[in-house]
């Protein structure tokens, strides 16, 4: 579904990627692991193709075309969604409104999918004016609901959650990546059976989501290049136990 | 700043006839009002005036509470209205109040009855119908003890027009816990002067809650109004959504002064200049404790044009707490890809991220002129202009 190939990304002049290979398959998630500042935020915003993160080389193919330059919304129509970690506020733009424009695989029913986040009383309330840390997952998830795509780009979902709201945002992340969601209430069983799994990439620092995903795969950035393949849980217990540096000696 | 020459405009001789109801303008008028918020139907109004050029040609009210009339008439009724006509606003203050006080063609007088609370809108209309036609009104608005109305005035242009010149003075009392909502949508056209001069005062428990349109062209408009709060736990708001596309000039903004304790009052202004130039001005002084007051000053440049903010915080008492927000800028790149993001292509998301900055429902306006509001959004993003 999604291959990355030599992936080089540059901001400004600093490299931020250098040669990243990777490949994820239909309905596989993925979980990337990393200290602060190795670039994961990066390879998700080049992914998502956006400005200011220069690719230099390499190749980004999704469902078999080319995006390595494609624009944002192409990505998106194309099926890449991605649950953004400091969204911005549009002023008068109302989140029932953009779950709406969010909805183009076809028509869906805002209350319903609001429901299941927990987030009805924000639908007539300006997009992300004033959410909290779990509000912003939570509204970031029933955008995706609406989107529908193929490949979820989820930068840390644990991130600013307290607890509470961390179990329903692991359980609907974990029902996006299962296709497990109903759009509108009118949809026969056969039509919500024809939808297949989502794909995701995951960046995760703590390891909380695992409790609540199935990860196929883990890896760990490194300074701008991956390493340490394997399964998540035996990645994030290595982290724990010997740190990042581990992933140097690794490396070498 | 800029000057209007009056001698451009024919300040006499331009009456026209009285009509009896609305519906006797021609379609294309009507529609020209609609998009100032007002309708013909006076079903959905408690009471509607019209003054075209210089004369009022309809005046009627369907509430008993509400008293409707020509300045004029309420002046001979009322002795002069000594207690309120020309003591907030200075005849001599420019060439503008002079001119309204010299030769007054009419305006309206709007009386709410103490403890009413009027349900349908009162709407007024100030309409420019000959080429070249200079309007001097001049307009009283009381709202009695307790009372409580929602005033829509819209100022346009008939079907066609293009130049005039409007000088208007209003002049707005709210008794005590009285509540004033006055909406005013601007329909002016391309080469109109107009320069508004209003003041208003607010007494103890009483509310002013002022909403602003203006979306269309404007040769030159300046309007500075000013709100003084006299009474305690007086409330003043105001909304302003404008917007200047090439050739308009707008300098205004507003003015609130505290002078109770107690009291609380918000000023946000959205902006956008499309070729245009705006002076986004807003002055909150305070001058007795608690009060509390909020100035924002919001400002887009698309394309080319100058918004030039000027807010202003006068506190003279320790206490005070006063705060503005002021910005001039693009739509923000974040906000963009944000939304494209989400598949809208960057024309899409632009034009998204404009309806929200421009977006009323905060002003809880009556269905037709909401959809008014929204229709000329809408035109306006199909146009050049932006």
């Amino acid at each position: 579904m999604l291959t990355i190939e030599d992936l080089h990304v540059n901001i400004g002049d600093k490299a931020v990627l250098q040669g990243i290979n990777l490949e994820i398959k239909e309905g596989e998630t993925f979980i990337l692991f990393g200290p602060n500042g190795s670039g994961k935020t990066s390879l998700l915003m080049a992914l998502m193709g956006f400005s200011g993160y220069d690719v230099l080389k390499g190749k980004i193919t999704f469902k078999g075309v080319d995006i390595t330059n494609a624009p944002m919304y192409e990505r998106a129509r194309l099926g890449v969604g991605m649950s953004f970690q400091r969204p911005p506020t549009i002023h008068g733009l109302r989140t029932r409104h953009l779950v709406q424009m969010c909805s183009r695989k076809g028509e869906i029913n805002p209350e319903l999918l609001a429901d299941i986040v927990n987030m009805t009383e924000f639908l007539d309330r300006d997009i992300n004016a004033g959410f909290s840390g779990g509000e912003i997952k939570r509204s970031e998830l029933l955008q995706l609901m609406a989107q529908q795509p193929d490949l979820v780009l989820f930068d840390e979902p644990e991130s600013g959650v307290d607890m509470e709201n961390m179990q329903l945002v692991g359980k609907v992340a974990r029902d996006v990546l299962d296709g497990n969601f109903n759009v509108t209430p009118d949809l026969s069983l056969k039509e919500r059976k024809k939808r297949t799994k989502t794909a995701g990439l995951i960046i995760t620092h703590t390891g909380y989501i695992l409790d609540y995903v199935n990860a196929d795969r883990g890896q760990v950035l490194y300074e701008g290049q991956l390493c340490c393949e394997g399964r998540p849980r035996d990645i994030l217990d290595h982290i724990r136990e010997h740190g990042y540096q581990e992933c140097v000696r690794c490396m070498n | 700043m800029s000057k209007v020459d009056l001698s451009e405009f024919k300040f006499d001789g331009l009456e026209q006839e009285a009509i009896g109801d609305l519906t006797e303008l021609s379609q294309e008028d009507q529609d020209q009002l609609l998009m100032a918020g007002i309708v013909s139907d006076l079903g959905i109004r408690s009471a509607s005036y019209l003054q075209m050029d210089q004369s009022t040609v309809h005046c009627k009210s369907t509430n008993d509470d509400v008293e409707i009339m020509d300045i004029k008439d309420a002046l001979e009724k009322y002795d002069g209205l000594k207690e309120y006509f020309w003591t907030l606003v200075d005849k001599d203050k420019d060439e503008f109040t002079q001119a309204a006080h010299d030769n007054l063609h009419g305006g309206y007088f709007i009386r709410v009855k103490a403890g009413a609370k009027i349900k349908e809108p009162i709407q007024s209309c100030l309409m420019l119908k000959s080429e070249n036609v200079g309007q001097n009104v001049h307009n009283i608005v009381i709202i009695e003890e307790g009372a409580e109305a929602h005033i829509i005035t819209g100022c346009s242009v008939a079907h066609g027009t293009k130049s005039g010149a409007h000088l208007g003075i209003s002049e707005f009392f709210v008794k005590k816990n009285a509540s004033l909502t006055f909406t005013m949508v601007h329909n002016w056209g391309e080469n109109v002067a107009v320069r508004p001069r209003s003041a208003g005062i607010v007494e103890e428990g009483g509310k002013f809650l002022s909403n602003y349109v203006l979306l269309k062209p404007v040769k030159d408009l300046q309007m500075y109004p000013t709100i003084t709060m006299n009474g305690e736990n007086s409330v003043a708001r105001f909304n302003s959504v404008v917007v200047a596309p090439e050739g308009s000039l707008l300098d205004m903004g507003n003015r609130v002064i505290m002078n109770a304790p107690n009291t609380r009052c918000e000023i946000i202004a959205r902006t956008i200049a499309a070729g245009g130039t705006i002076i986004n001005r807003g002055h909150i002084a305070a001058n007795c404790v608690p009060s509390k007051g909020h100035l924002e000053c919001q400002g887009l440049i698309l394309g080319n044009g100058r918004i030039w903010a000027i807010p202003e915080l006068d506190g003279t008492a320790e206490g005070v707490e006063l705060s503005h927000e002021a910005s001039v800028g693009k739509i923000a790149q974040n906000e963009i890809e944000y939304l494209m993001a989400r598949g809208m292509d960057e024309d899409e998301a632009t034009s998204t991220i404009i309806r929200g900055y421009l977006n009323t429902d905060i002003m809880g306006l009556p269905p037709k002129l909401q959809e008014a509001i929204d229709k000329q959004i809408e035109e306006l993003q199909m146009s050049d202009a932006m």
